[in-house]
């Protein structure tokens, strides 16, 4: 029969099997209730972390389609289950309270911010690019054919996709850009 | 990579992370691996674990330098002085591997006697064309055993195509990273003398070369003491040989120079001679910086390349396909199926439209005539010649030197897209940049269109990265990214998808490229996101019935086959996405060939051929690896060997042989045209076929071998907002390095924004040491000021003994000041940009910076505000004698604006 004093953890120490009070004495109704995250997770799925180049296998958590945690993957050879502080935190690039994720537009001369829908946002870029293609078009230089434009740059970083990249150097090349830098430069 | 390009042939990595655990000892040196490769760190640990000798060659003592046997505090920018040292020890002392020397490096190789030494002509090689800063490399060839470009398809187009290869205009255009998979196109193989004797051969050059660069000398230049040289020369040399290995360990501490392709140069010139390439335990491990930094190279968005390291056309060299691959064709090497490789992406970028008839298409790509990296692009923006930018995860407003400069680039754009997860500053530049503050910008007057449109989070997406071991994983896709956030994939996709429509009835010939484009990748869900599996089958390849191929062998230059990066083919052998291979470290051996996917072919370790003797045994059991098998008939081992599998060890090339047929069975190198390891680079490298000590740019220091004081080829930008700090000024008389922190990354868009890092390092800080602070008066904890002729930042101080004043010989006592990189305005942890402070000057192989040394003033206090800050470092320009550093509206030339040029208003 379970009375009063048998919530207190102090009593339970006394008088019970755990006089250091380091095992059962200390557990209360809500460490019995507590669950790991990893644990009620609804699946796993296998990643790698985006900070550095070690390349550390991650295993992201997700319940309710919303990532509940990361952890370093034992199974891979390169890290062993290991994640620096980076990759510990990176639970947090995704839930960030301060992640953008509508289009934001600012006029030329304008003060501040505006709202944009994403499609009129593609559309209006796509005007941009087709009209600096052609401002900047070359179709020689110094007498040598170049066939390109000189009004389109681009610099990624180094946290692209290989089939981010990929498609970026197939699409600017076809439409005569050269300036296409990356992070690798630096 | 040019330097490991030149020297073995590929720019990667030579060896993996894990096989660390194998090295007897390790030398850290432009790197602070436990910072900021943390978990890659741990086969350091292990190593040390089992008794190797770890040691750290840094200006700082760092969480490295903790944990190395012995810490070599060298003065910032002096590691070409301290190798060139070990290589002069190695050689004087005949401590050198001689039979792996003798048999797979071009030592016995004879050199052309037209060429002349920098020891002789003061700093300078031969070939120096003053009037524009360049080397013509002619004079630097090999003696050849046969007339030159004998044996290519084409004599007299190859000889022609290697002539145009010394004009300027080619050379500003970057060709040496074409050497990424696949050393440089060479017209013939050499003359050898294997005695070494030779007074030209390669061995004997080398010896001269370095002779000068004594324990004494070391010493001088670099401000250590000659025992500690001593040390790491004794370490370095017992742990290498035929039972023992050595490997080295760099990243940006030695790229960011403007000698950084030479410094990797002189470390593989050391690493060859020990023996310890393609060995176990052994090579030269460059760790990139960022997840797919590696990838971004090999499927390149780079001005220069095209996917695989072919280069990208160039307008004076190559006006058809023909002369596009004259110099390659036909000749020694894997580089000899350069046309396979360049017909098949040509195939995979425009399909049915690429035919034998019209050159496979090759007059869609447009063409290069120079230099047309960043740094110049950013130039081009400020004078108005740029209309529209992308930045594409990336911050150059605060990850790039000088990002003042950068933020007057973003401002005279007509429109600019940022794609990122976080409102990072190259978004706001044009209402909270500090240039606001000090009335040089404001939003009135910028005319840019800003686009911020959000991007996807790597769990949101699926596709690869490649690290820095060369090996690609594949990422599940865990969730959909929130609201407009989509993948860099969906929106370059349907950017295409919507010009290729606006344009689809057009006539312009300027429009074919875009609409015979193969863009048809499969969309799925909602958002109609294209599949990155199909995309990554593209870059693969397909042979003639449309089957997946499982090697670049397979490739043909008749256009039956294609493939989009022919280093990555393999990476869907036997129609399976190899990278997605997960296969647990415990159920496999030590190099988990089948986790992920390593290019070339799978080899974890590149030319693991050299494991082996010139008769194919392993050098020593302790070190065996890959080895010829007489039974079988073919070369097995740990891994898959790095060469043609049943090529025999005696083979020797006949007559008139190609490409790879004109390598023997002891040439591991097999990217090379003669299948050796360079000590001497005839070609490849722009300045030097030897690597020379020269200053930094920035410099307190003269310097102390050669009357030439830096790098006569480096590249410097030159206008108002790029002001240099004149060598040895008493204004700016302090070194400065800047370093990465393990709990930031980079720019600080993916750190300083996330709550638990932001609180780990809260704040911008600069390392001085105790008597730096007496010296100027800094007080641990309160806040400096660091001034150069660009701007002036501040950050709080902090005092340690882990940066020491170097003293020099002749009593010069040089101050290295330490400064992380990671801040600007936004996000949790704010603060001063550190390069804010730092100015562009480049390395001309790379067109990298050099942000690893320059030079400031440093002084107690918060700096000026406002218009006060324009005064207050103006003031610094005129006391060092540095011309105004004064600009118009949003960083436009004062002088144009006047004349009303320039001007968006």
């Amino acid at each position: 029969m379970k009375t009063w004093l048998d919530a207190w953890p102090v009593y339970r120490q006394l008088t019970g099997t755990d006089p250091l009070g380091r095992g059962k004495a200390a557990r209360s109704k809500a460490t019995d209730a507590t669950v790991s995250r990893t644990a009620t997770a609804d699946k796993v799925v296998k990643s790698v972390c985006p900070y550095c180049a070690v390349g550390c296998a991650q295993n992201v958590y997700v319940k309710d389609e919303a990532i509940v945690q990361i952890e370093g993957d034992p199974d891979s050879p390169i890290n062993r289950g290991r994640l620096c502080p980076k990759g510990s935190a990176s639970k947090q690039l995704v839930t960030s309270p301060s992640r953008v994720t509508t289009v934001k537009y600012r006029r030329p001369y304008a003060t501040d911010w505006e709202d944009l829908d994403l499609d009129t946002a593609m559309e209006m870029i796509a005007d941009r690019v087709l009209e600096a293609r052609n401002k900047g078009w070359q179709d020689e230089d110094g007498g040598e054919r170049v066939n390109r434009t000189m009004g389109i740059a681009s610099l990624g970083g180094a946290t692209l996709d290989n089939e981010e990249n990929y498609l970026m150097k197939k699409l600017y090349s076809a439409l005569g850009a050269i300036q296409i830098e990356n992070q690798a430069r630096i | 990579m040019p330097g490991l390009g030149a020297s073995f042939g590929r720019g990667g990595a030579t060896n993996f992370l894990e096989d660390l655990a194998n090295s007897d000892c390790i030398v850290i040196e432009g790197s602070n691996m436990a910072e900021c490769h943390p978990v890659g760190f741990q086969w350091v640990t292990e190593a040390k674990a089992r008794g190797a000798k770890v040691i750290h060659i840094d200006p700082r003592f760092t969480r490295t330098s903790a944990i190395a046997d012995l810490h070599v505090p060298l003065r910032i920018g002096t590691d070409i002085a301290f190798l060139g040292g070990l290589i002069r020890y190695v050689l004087d002392n005949e401590l050198y591997f001689a039979d792996y020397v003798t048999a797979y490096t071009n030592a016995a190789a004879l050199v052309g006697e037209e060429f002349v030494d920098a020891e002789d002509l003061d700093g300078l090689f031969s070939g120096f064309d003053p009037a524009n800063n360049v080397y013509d490399e002619t004079s630097w060839q090999y003696e050849f055993e046969e007339a030159p470009e004998s044996g290519a398809d084409d004599p007299a187009e190859a000889a022609e195509q290697e002539r145009s290869e010394q004009d300027p205009a080619v050379k500003k255009s970057d060709r040496a990273q074409a050497a990424g998979s696949g050393g440089p196109p060479i017209p013939a193989k050499p003359k050898r003398d294997e005695t070494l004797q030779h007074p030209r051969s390669v061995f004997q050059i080398l010896k001269r070369h370095f002779d000068r660069y004594t324990p004494e000398m070391v010493s001088e230049v670099c401000g250590i003491e000659p025992e500690v040289f001593e040390q790491v020369a004794a370490w370095v040399t017992s742990n290498s040989g035929r039972d023992r290995t050595t490997a080295w360990v760099y990243s940006v501490g030695w790229t960011q120079h403007s000698v950084g392709a030479q410094y990797i140069r002189t470390c593989s010139i050391l690493q060859t001679l020990l023996g310890n390439i393609g060995r176990p335990g052994g090579g030269i491990l460059a760790l990139r910086g960022h997840a797919s930094i590696q990838g971004s190279t090999d499927v390149p968005t780079l001005f220069n390349l095209l996917p695989g390291y072919l280069p990208m056309p160039h307008a004076h060299q190559h006006h058809d396909l023909e002369e596009y691959v004259a110099d390659a064709a036909g000749k020694a090497g894997f580089w000899g199926n350069k046309p396979a490789y360049m017909t098949s992406l040509l195939k995979a970028w425009w399909g049915e439209a690429a035919t034998a008839e019209n050159d496979y298409a090759f007059d869609y790509l447009p063409r290069i005539n120079g230099d047309h990296s960043s740094y110049r692009t950013i130039t081009d923006m400020i004078k108005g010649k740029v209309s529209g930018y992308f930045l594409v995860g990336e911050n150059p407003t605060v990850g790039h030197p000088n990002s003042r400069m950068n933020r007057f680039g973003l401002a005279n754009l007509d429109w600019l897209v940022v794609r990122d997860l976080q409102m990072i500053e190259s978004a706001t530049f044009w209402k909270e940049g500090p240039e606001i503050e000090t009335g040089e910008m404001s939003p009135e007057t910028i005319g840019t269109e800003v686009f911020f449109v959000p991007a996807a989070t790597h769990v949101e997406k699926e596709g690869t990265f490649t690290q820095t071991q060369r090996v690609l994983q594949w990422r599940h896709k865990a969730v959909e990214p929130p609201n407009d956030a989509r993948s860099d994939l969906w929106f370059f996709f349907h950017l295409g998808r919507i010009l290729r429509d606006r344009l689809k009835d057009s006539t312009d010939p300027r429009d074919r490229p875009l609409l015979d484009l193969t863009w048809d990748y499969p969309v799925e869900g909602e958002t109609a996101d294209p599949s990155a599996d199909a995309v990554l089958r593209e870059i693969n390849g397909f042979g003639p019935d449309g089957e997946l191929l499982n090697s670049y062998m397979q490739m043909r230059d008749d256009g039956s086959t294609s493939g989009g990066c022919w280093i990555y083919t393999g990476v869907y052998a036997d129609g399976v996405n190899q990278a997605a291979r997960r296969k647990p470290a415990k159920e496999q051996g030590a190099v988990a060939s089948e986790w992920g996917w390593a290019w070339p072919l799978n080899r974890r370790m590149l030319y693991n051929r050299a494991s082996a003797d010139p008769d194919g045994k392993p050098w020593s059991e302790r070190k065996k690896y890959v080895w010829w098998d007489e039974d079988a008939g073919e070369w097995t081992g740990l891994d898959v060997p790095d060469f043609e599998k049943t090529k025999r060890p005696d083979y020797v090339p006949p007559d008139g042989a190609r490409a790879q047929d004109a390598l023997a069975g002891n040439d591991p190198f097999v990217m090379q045209g003669d299948g050796k390891a360079w000590l001497f680079a005839p070609a490849g490298v722009v300045d030097g076929p030897l690597p020379t000590h020269y200053e930094p740019a920035e410099s307190v220091v003269e310097n102390g071998l050669y009357k030439q004081q830096a790098n006569p080829t480096l590249e410097i930008i030159e206008g108002p907002w790029n002001r240099a700090n004149p060598s040895r000024s008493d204004v700016f008389p302090f070194a400065v390095t800047t370093y990465r922190l393990t709990e930031h990354h980079t720019a600080g868009g993916m750190s300083r924004t996330l709550p638990y890092l932001a609180e780990l390092q809260p704040e911008f800080f600069v390392e001085v040491s105790p008597e730096l602070a007496e010296l100027r008066g800094l007080t641990h904890n309160d806040y400096a000021t660091l001034v150069s002729a660009r701007t002036a930042v501040e950050a709080k101080v902090l005092v340690t003994e882990r940066v020491r004043p170097i003293r020099l010989r002749d009593g010069t006592v040089v101050h290295q000041i330490g400064m992380p990189y990671h801040w600007s305005y936004t996000g949790i942890s704010t603060g001063d940009a550190a390069n804010d402070l730092l100015g562009i000057v480049m390395d001309p192989n790379t067109h990298i910076q050099e942000s690893k040394v320059s030079t400031c003033d440093i002084r107690p206090g918060r700096r000026p505000r406002g218009p006060e800050l324009l005064e207050f470092v103006e003031a610094y320009r005129r006391r060092a004698g540095v011309d105004s550093g004064r600009v118009g509206v949003n960083g436009r030339d004062p002088v144009d604006v006047a004349a009303g040029e320039g001007s968006a208003l």
